[in-house]
This record gives C-alpha cells, structure tokens and sequence, in this order.
C-alpha cells in the first residue's frame, strides 16, 4: 500500500538518454507527474545561428545519434525550401531509402533491444538463456540489415556522409544494391516473428487522445500532408501554427499542445492515420496484425513499429529493383535569402525545422521541434492513469510498469534536450 | 572453474549517444563472441541493473556539463582500472561543449536555464576531470580503433576465448 507514497526513478534505462520520473501520491491519488527530460541541455538552437546554411545538416545530424538520419533529413528540407531549390528524383530516392535503413535499425534496437525483454520477463538481452539466443541472432539480423542499408545509401547509419544540400555526393554501386535486396529480404520472416511476439502481448493501457502524424502517400515519411484523428488537414509548412508551446521548468527540454490538447505522434499515430498507404506486400503479410489499427492502446506503439519495419524494408527493395541511379552533375548552389520548413516523420514522430537564411547564406534564427517533446504532455497523462489504476501494487513492480509504458512510447531525451527557445514572436 | 571476463562499463553523459548507437551496432557482429569475453556490469542502454564497483576498463561517452556529472565521472574513475574516453564530446568537448565559445549576447539568453539547472560555467572533457589511460577519436567514435582497443586490454587483463 502506498497511497501517500511518491515515486522516483532515477535514471530510467533501455531509453535513448537521460530521464528521471517523480511521482506524488497523496489519498489514492496522483498529484503530479514530472517525467524529467535530465539529459544536459546543449544549446544548438542558439548554436546554428550564423553558421552555412549549406553546412548545417552535418551539424544539426549531431543532436541525435540514433536518429541522427531523420535530423539532416528534416534539415536538408529545411534549408532547400529556405534558397527554393528542388532535389531531383533520384535523390529523393536515395534519401528515403536512407530514412527507411534509420526505421528498420532504430525500430528493431527499440523493439527487440529495449522491449523485448520486457516481453520475456528479462532485465537485458544480455540475461537471454540459451534457448533464447536464436531470437538474438534473428534480432540482430534485422537491426543489421538496417545498418548495412544507410551504409551503402548514405555512407553510414550515425552521421551520414553522402547527404548533401540538393544531391547525395556517392550513389549506392549494383554489387552493393543486389548484396542489400538479399540482405532484406532474407530478414523478411524474422519481422513477422517479432510482430507476432508484440500481437500476442497482452500489455495494455488505453486513454482517449488525438493523435497527429505527417500523412505520406507511400508511408515513406517525408512528403505530404499533417493529419490528426479528429480529421484536420493542414499544410506542412502551417504546422507551427497548429502548435502551444508549454514550459516544463522541471525537464531540461519544452511540452507543446496541438490545437491546446495534449497530443500523441510516432508509430502508433501514423498507423492509425496512414495504414492504407503501406506496401502492398507488408499488406498482404501483416494484415492481422494492422487490422488492429486504429488502436488507443499505448502499447501498440509498438506493433506499429514491427509493422514499419517490414513496410521499409519492403518498399525499400521496390525502390532498389526499380532504380537505376546514376551520377548527378555537381551545379553550384546559389544560396538566396529566405525562410523554409522541413517536416518529416522521424522513427519516433513528427519532426519539424523552420529556418532562416540571411543573404549571406548563414542562418539568421532556427527553430527545432522534436517528437520526444510533443509526446511529453501524453506521457505524463498516461503515467498518471497506469498509477492510478494501480494504486495498490506492490511498488517495485509498478515502477517497472511505469517503465514499460514510458519505454513504449520510445522517448529519445538526446533529441529533446537540444534546447528550443522560440524568441522571434 | 568459470572463465574469467573483462569486467567493463559503457557511461554517457552530454551527447547525442552516437557512439553508444555504433557500439550497439557492433553488437550485430559481435553479441556471441562478446558474451565469452565481457562481463558489462554497467550499461542504461541495455539494462536496469547496473553498478559501477570494481570495473576492468569503462569506456566514458560525453562531456562534463554539471558537478554531479563530475561526480559520478570520478566515481567511475576509482572504480575502474582503465577509463577510455570515447569520441569526440568526451576528447574535446565538441559539440556539447560549444556553448563555451558562445558570444556574450548567447550567453545572456541561456544564462538562466545553466543556473536552473546548475550546469557548471564551462562544459568540461573527460580528461579535464580524472586521468584517462585512452581514446576513441570519431564523431561518432571510429568503430576500428574501437576495435583494436577492445582487443589491446582484453590481452592486458589476460582474457581469450
């Protein structure tokens, strides 16, 4: 019985960065719950003022490692729409095959790293028996070919090297093109096995919210329109409007309301809104598993991952046996004044850029909105009502529920740390 | 008599965690291998349990941007036999660090939120704060020279599969 008492955990684990949970209890009922982002702020958005606008991809990759993809991604539309240049094709190509290698990888270290031992009633992966450890290699196998797919596109899976402002500067050789279609398509049952693995669990916590996703034609995560459930429709660039920020003077890093509510983006909000767009293969093979969608149950976060996983690896082999890509003529760039933004959806959510080029092509003011932040007000919510179903449980093991729910909403505290601070209104 | 292992600890503090990332990224290749040779007593990436007491070699991502951080990086430091700096915040501080060389009209802005949340003047390195016996340049760490490290103590602590 703790019904006057508080939690605390300390350094939660098996997360992307540093955060820290108080809980306060007092008759039956939860007062507050501060989830705290603890990961040091590091000041990049005051940092890229005055850089190369043609330079910050490279710079801006470093907020995040494991999705450090889906932030020169984002930068790179961001700056484009800024001096008005259009990639070509062929480059939009390549950039969402990159961002399909980042899914199939940061997904599957999400899932069968973090999660699945929560699945199995393990610590870690690394406490596995035996009769466990060809779940390991099948795991790995996955992950990697998630690796080895940003490798031979964008040079390497943390910190890409080819992606550049309008173009990539090395195009993926036929050896290497038919070695990584082998390569996924030999993981492709594996994903089936895992999706199967979070279907079955029973693992469950459903609240009423809106959710609000990037809504792309192929599912490929970078092009088309923002929806929610409520059905709005608004126009990439018009997103900030749509958005409240909300000072969180306990966490190192910002909440924002969508519309004034509290809100959900990642997996779970794109597979309620977009399932019909996915692969027509992963459709065929997966469909149990997406007629469970559109769901309200937090945990599915998670099943909507093992779902994108197959969809990338999937559509990323249509895109490698149809292409032929060739080397690009290397144009100067001409750097224009100008403002822009870049939308995508990154592995765990709506990710948002707005920059300003000043003449001399540097950055005048930017503005970073990262997934972790826009789910911040959510998580808390959820948190709260898991404790207070929960009132009675003996209290080591509702942290480790609190835990699983935290960790199915997949936070990445390194991206929400970046710092945001908005002064130009 | 069960084989002996490295006893080794993987920490982070401020940093984007890409070395972290390549380095669950080795794990692709060398999970088994690994698992005969390296006893990890501390990782947040991959467990709840962790203790920091009586490490062969810990390798340290990140700078130093509070006294509680410096803290528990000396705290690792005395527990540990070795400690390897690994990648670029941790050897020179960059990127987390670049606050340091900010004008003084940035450092006006963000002055109220190092005092909420008392980090200290300067980011540090690792090496600013306690001895360290190596590093693993690369931004992210360079997976090779990782590698050949890996290997140089593991023979140091006498452990073969």
């Amino acid at each position: 019985m703790h019904k006057e008492k508080d939690i605390k955990i300390e350094n939660i684990s098996k997360i992307e960065g540093h955060g820290s949970l108080d809980i306060k209890i007092a008759d039956g009922k939860v007062k507050y719950v501060k989830l705290k982002i603890i990961e040091n702020k590091r000041f990049f958005t005051q940092a890229i003022r005055g850089k190369l606008a043609l330079s910050l991809p490279q710079m801006t990759a470093r907020i995040c490692g494991t999705c450090s993809i889906a932030h020169s991604t984002c930068c790179l539309e961001a700056v484009e729409s800024a001096i008005k240049l259009k990639p070509s094709e062929q480059t939009m190509l390549l950039r969402k095959l990159s961002m399909y290698g980042m899914m199939i990888r940061d997904h599957a270290m999400h899932l069968y790293l973090f999660c699945l031992p929560d699945l199995l009633g393990k610590d870690s992966i690394l406490d596995f028996d035996k009769s466990q450890e060809n779940l390991i290699k099948k795991a790995l196998a996955v992950k990697s070919s998630g690796n080895n797919l940003s490798k031979i596109v964008a040079g390497r899976a943390i910190h890409a090297t080819f992606t550049e402002v309008g173009r990539f500067s090395h195009i993926p050789s036929q050896e290497d093109i038919k070695k990584i279609i082998k390569e996924l398509k030999s993981v492709r049952d594996y994903t089936m096995e895992f999706a199967q693995m979070f279907y079955d669990s029973n693992f469950r916590l459903e609240r009423d919210t809106d959710f609000v996703s990037l809504v792309t034609k192929d599912y490929s995560f970078l092009q088309g329109e923002i929806k929610d459930s409520r059905g709005l429709k608004i126009p990439e660039e018009d997103y900030w409007g749509h958005l409240t920020r909300v000072v969180i003077p306990y966490s190192q890093a910002s909440g924002y309301q969508f519309e004034g509510r509290g809100y959900m983006v990642g997996a779970l909000a794109r597979m309620n809104l977009n399932k019909n767009n996915l692969d027509s293969n992963t459709k065929k093979d997966m469909s149990k598993f997406i007629n469970v969608f559109p769901s309200k149950n937090i945990f599915h976060n998670n099943l909507a991952q093992a779902i994108e996983i197959l969809h990338s690896i999937d559509h990323s082999i249509k895109i490698l046996e149809s292409s032929d890509f060739k080397e690009e003529p290397h144009t100067p760039i001409q750097v224009k004044e100008g403002d822009g933004v870049g939308l995508i959806e990154a592995p765990r959510g709506t990710l948002y850029y707005m920059l300003s080029v000043n003449k001399e092509g540097k950055i005048r003011f930017g503005n970073i909105i990262v997934p972790t932040a826009q789910n911040q007000i959510n998580m808390e919510r959820d948190i709260a009502q898991l404790v207070e179903k929960n009132i009675d449980m003996e209290k080591k093991r509702l942290e480790f529920e609190i835990e699983k729910l935290i960790r199915a909403y997949d936070p990445c505290m390194s991206c929400a740390s970046h710092f945001l601070r908005i002064n130009w209104i | 008599m069960p084989k002996k292992k490295l006893r080794m600890g993987w920490f982070s503090f401020a940093c984007c965690e890409d070395s972290t990332m390549v380095f669950v990224e080795l794990l692709n290749e060398n999970f088994f291998k690994w698992k005969k040779l390296l006893d990890i007593r501390y990782a947040r990436v991959l467990r709840r349990k962790n203790k920091i007491n009586n490490l062969d070699v810990s390798f340290v991502e990140g700078a130093i941007a509070t006294e509680k951080d410096a803290k528990k990086l000396k705290e690792i430091r005395e527990n540990s036999k070795k400690l390897i700096a690994i990648g670029s915040c941790a050897i020179n501080g960059m990127p987390a660090a670049q606050r340091n060389i900010f004008d003084e009209e940035r450092k006006k802005e963000i002055a109220f939120l190092i005092k909420r949340f008392k980090q200290t003047d300067k980011v540090r390195t690792v090496k600013e704060i306690v001895n360290i016996d190596d590093e693993v340049p690369g931004c992210p760490m360079d997976e090779n020279i990782f590698l050949n490290i890996l290997d140089k103590y593991l023979k140091e602590f006498g452990i073969n599969a």
